[in-house]
């Protein structure tokens, strides 16, 4: 192999990389902020792709419909915590993330139900041939999933770095109590978390839908990847997350350059295992937390 | 200024067994107050109830004029009450500002005065503005104490209520928090404090509890307190302390 073919192999592991550091971020805040995994995240990533193509099929443009897809993905995410999770907040854990995997199955159902059971695409943003990057030809559309993955992570920084929400969620994430104590109201806190982490999933599956297309079940494939990607960072600090969701892109793109095509699907499962056993805290985390 | 907290009849419980039971306790506005008693008396557990983290089963807490019993802690401190916890519950990898930053979370954030909050607590503890941009945890045990204070005091509290401020540390810095919160009750703050060193408690306090098995068995003016004949026997060195 040249180092032309290796580096296309590069390119494409960023940018379904990319994709998989977005749906992690998802998990690590909702974890951070209530304790929980939520098994859901994956429907929030098929929501935005879905609602995308909805909202452009009703006539908007493809920018206001992203947008649109965006939003109503956070308001569901709200919902969802508000409607399922909050009342039973004093539940074991456990009991939480078994509610995430049955608000998982409910959002599947209610899109296939009403968005039908076929594959929908979208139009690429800037229609057009590749872009040469270093001698190789990137698809205008992956410069678009880098970027706004750019874009959402570096406002994500300056949210948890700069503002008193951001001190509040990570005030939450190391002592729940003693966020309490400090007059956090760590309920809104949860909640406005569920929200960021469902926009998260809905620009992943908006930006990349018209590179993969997308489908009411497109989901829980993204979901176990967004998952192994945020446990391979630790689960804790964003800067992490978005290198285990960056490793673990490279780790499948190259496994199909090196081994063969056939196990890409297995390389996030094996990557989730062996993490578990050999380095539960992930490849950067230090403290360990007794949850789930 | 100081507030008053009146407790009156409270009984807290984890589950079905009865930690503290039938306590009448008040601190009047600007006054010092200790609860002394052996480990497992129940004085951390009056503490949580009072800064709502745990749901007392009966009686009333009341602060100034307001009834908090059973409200949320994020509640109770925008009412005035900060709890410096047992343990200090620092926000480890967050810097020093940054804690003290989450201190005054109840406030809003362009208050000014947030600013000289900071600089009056840097004053009172020098401490902790040399060590401004470092993470809580690389603290020593008496900074970390220290830090834990200057977080509740930038809620600006009526009351203070502090859980074992001197668990742990050297001699030279139970000292200087303790000249510190002589300062603040100075300037009319109200203070609760649960100590397990009675001695250094009463000799800063105005009015002593000694709690035994969760109840009140002695109250009285502190000196009055580290006079009396059972108070030295008990908790004051009179014999052995075994500790549970």
């Amino acid at each position: 192999m040249d180092a032309a073919e290796f580096f296309q192999y590069v390119i494409a592991g960023l940018k379904s990389g990319s994709i998989y550091a977005l749906v992690a971020l998802g998990f690590t805040m909702v974890y951070g902020a209530t304790g929980i995994i939520n098994f859901a995240q994956g429907e929030f990533f098929m929501l935005g792709g879905v609602l995308a193509v909805w909202f452009h099929g009703l006539g908007l443009p493809l920018p206001v419909a992203g947008i649109a897809a965006v939003a109503a993905t956070a308001l569901i995410g709200i919902a969802f915590e508000r409607v399922a999770l909050r009342r039973q907040r004093s539940a074991s854990p456990l009991v939480l993330v078994i509610i995430t995997i049955g608000g998982s199955m409910v959002m599947k159902s209610l899109a296939r139900h009403l968005f039908g059971p076929d594959e929908l695409s979208l139009p690429e943003f800037t229609p057009g041939p590749s872009v040469d990057v270093a001698g190789v030809a990137v698809e205008r559309q992956a410069l678009w999933v880098w970027g706004l993955t750019i874009v959402a992570v570096l406002l994500l920084a300056w949210l948890y770095r700069r503002t008193k929400l951001g001190r509040a969620m990570r005030a939450c994430s190391i002592s729940h109590d003693a966020a309490r104590l400090m007059g956090i109201d760590t309920a809104r806190v949860a909640m406005v978390s569920f929200g960021i982490a469902a926009a998260l999933g809905a620009l992943a599956g908006f930006a990349v839908t018209p590179l993969t297309q997308t489908s009411w079940d497109a989901g829980a494939a993204i979901g176990v990847k967004g998952f192994a990607a945020a446990i391979l960072g630790g689960l804790g600090n964003p800067v992490a997350t978005v290198i285990g969701g960056l490793v673990l892109g490279l780790l499948e793109s190259l496994s199909v350059a090196f081994v063969s095509s056939t196990y890409k699907d297995v390389i996030s499962l094996v990557v989730l295992l062996v993490v578990l056993f050999v380095r539960p805290q992930g490849l950067f985390g230090t403290a360990q937390r007794g949850k789930v | 200024m100081g507030a008053d907290l009146r407790i009156a009849g409270l009984h807290v419980g984890y589950g079905r067994i009865g930690v503290v039971t039938d306590v009448d306790l008040h601190v009047d506005p600007g006054e010092m107050v200790a609860l002394i008693g052996s480990n497992g008396a129940g004085k951390s557990t009056l503490l949580k109830a009072v800064a709502g983290l745990l749901k007392p089963s009966a009686g009333t807490i009341a602060l100034g004029e307001r009834d908090i019993t059973g409200m949320p802690p994020e509640k109770i401190v925008r009412q005035g009450l900060a709890l410096v916890p047992e343990g200090r519950m620092l926000f480890g990898p967050l810097t020093v500002d940054e804690n003290l930053a989450i201190g005054a979370h109840t406030r809003p954030a362009r208050d000014e005065g947030v600013a000289s909050d900071r600089a009056r607590v840097q004053a009172l503890f020098p401490v902790l503005a040399e060590r401004h941009t470092q993470p809580a945890e690389t603290l020593s045990g008496g900074e970390q104490q220290m830090l834990a204070v200057g977080r509740a005091l930038m809620c600006r509290p009526q009351v203070l209520v502090l859980d074992e401020p001197s668990l742990g540390l050297a001699p030279r810095v139970i000292a200087a928090i303790f000249e510190v919160l002589d300062t603040l009750r100075a300037e009319g703050m109200s203070i609760l404090l649960v100590e397990q060193d009675a001695r250094l408690a009463l000799k800063h306090a105005d009015r002593g509890y000694v709690m035994r098995s969760g109840e009140i068995a002695l109250e009285g003016p502190a000196h009055e307190l580290a006079n009396d004949e059972q108070v030295r026997h008990a908790y004051l060195g009179g014999r052995p302390e075994t500790r549970e």
